[in-house]
């Protein structure tokens, strides 16, 4: 990394530089979800095919489970990785991001069991079997909801954060065991919907990029969602600070 | 049936499917408004603060 780049890494890492920068970035990130969102749903409702081998018409649902799982599976990713610079660097604005991704993480876990299930009792006939699967992405929304509520247990938010961040980085390896699980164990659930090489080809390209559209729609939805949140982590974790009393101040 | 009809209905599989999008959507549209109260009732929270410490120092 060149030395500007670290200034600037430096310069954003201090909470009051970058609830500014997160501020003007929302505008921006909630636009791109709204569009995202109108282009992929038309795809997956108008340009995609309606069915889909011996998938009936339900399989319309594939186009937000399969981005809400990778959301799910990617935020964990994200969250425990600003968990550990918190923890071993001691930035605190990285522990905020952690704190901040939670709840959104834990939402599309939950999003993409409902939309699995929903999925399941039509194709499967049943909502719920313990498959590799889908036992493992539940226990990735008790991870989540682990990690928050050892957060709101402990009162001192250094504390806090050093205790949940290190569950997240434990919890890490659930994510390869869900995302394998289906080539490692004999699973009703389905295996990869996109891979690299073979599959990619049969698979129709309006449902290809139906589905990578509203992935990424969910994407900057989560980004905007969390820059969102993480300035009130910010204002209350700064309230002491002379520049969130200045702010505050003002507004009083 | 009409071709709006016939488009929510959707071969019989109405639930599964609109059921799928009503939740994501409506967690997404909660999601949204949760943290946009978050942030008021935070930045109330901290103004009260803010006007009880002024009114100690004076």
């Amino acid at each position: 990394m060149s030395f500007k780049n670290s200034i600037v890494w430096l310069y954003f890492s201090s909470p009051k530089n970058f609830y500014p920068l997160a501020g003007k970035l929302i505008p921006w990130f909630t636009w791109l979800t709204v569009s995202l969102m109108v282009v992929g749903l038309y795809i997956a409702f108008f340009q995609a095919p309606p069915v889909l081998s011996d998938q009936k018409e339900y399989y319309v649902i594939i186009f937000i489970h399969v981005p809400a799982a990778w959301m799910s599976m990617f935020i964990y990713i994200i969250m425990s990785m600003y968990a550990f610079i918190g923890l071993v660097w001691n930035v605190k604005m990285s522990e905020m991001m952690a704190t901040a991704l939670a709840p959104t993480g834990a939402m599309f876990t939950f999003l993409a069991l409902w939309t699995g299930a929903l999925w399941g009792r039509p194709s499967w006939g049943a909502y719920w079997v313990w498959d590799a699967r889908l036992t493992s992405e539940l226990i990735l929304l008790f991870l989540y909801i682990g990690f928050m509520s050892l957060q709101s247990a402990i009162d001192d938010p250094r504390r806090a954060a050093r205790a949940s961040g290190l569950l997240a980085i434990v919890g890490v390896i659930n994510i390869p065991i869900i995302y394998f699980s289906v080539k490692w164990w004999n699973t009703l659930h389905q295996g990869f919907s996109v891979q690299p090489a073979q599959t990619q080809q049969l698979m129709d390209p309006a449902i290809k990029w139906g589905m990578l559209i509203l992935a990424i729609a969910f994407w900057m939805y989560t980004i905007a969602v969390v820059l969102y949140r993480v300035r009130s982590i910010i204002l209350e974790r700064e309230r002491q600070t002379s520049w969130v009393q200045e702010l505050v101040g003002g507004k009083a | 049936m009409s071709e709006i009809a016939e488009f929510f209905y959707f071969s019989g599989y109405a639930w599964y499917v609109w059921g799928s999008y009503g939740v994501t959507a409506a967690f997404m549209v909660i999601e949204v408004i949760v943290v946009i109260k978050g942030r008021k009732s935070m930045l109330q929270r901290l103004a009260r603060m803010a006007r009880l410490n002024k009114n100690d120092n004076e």
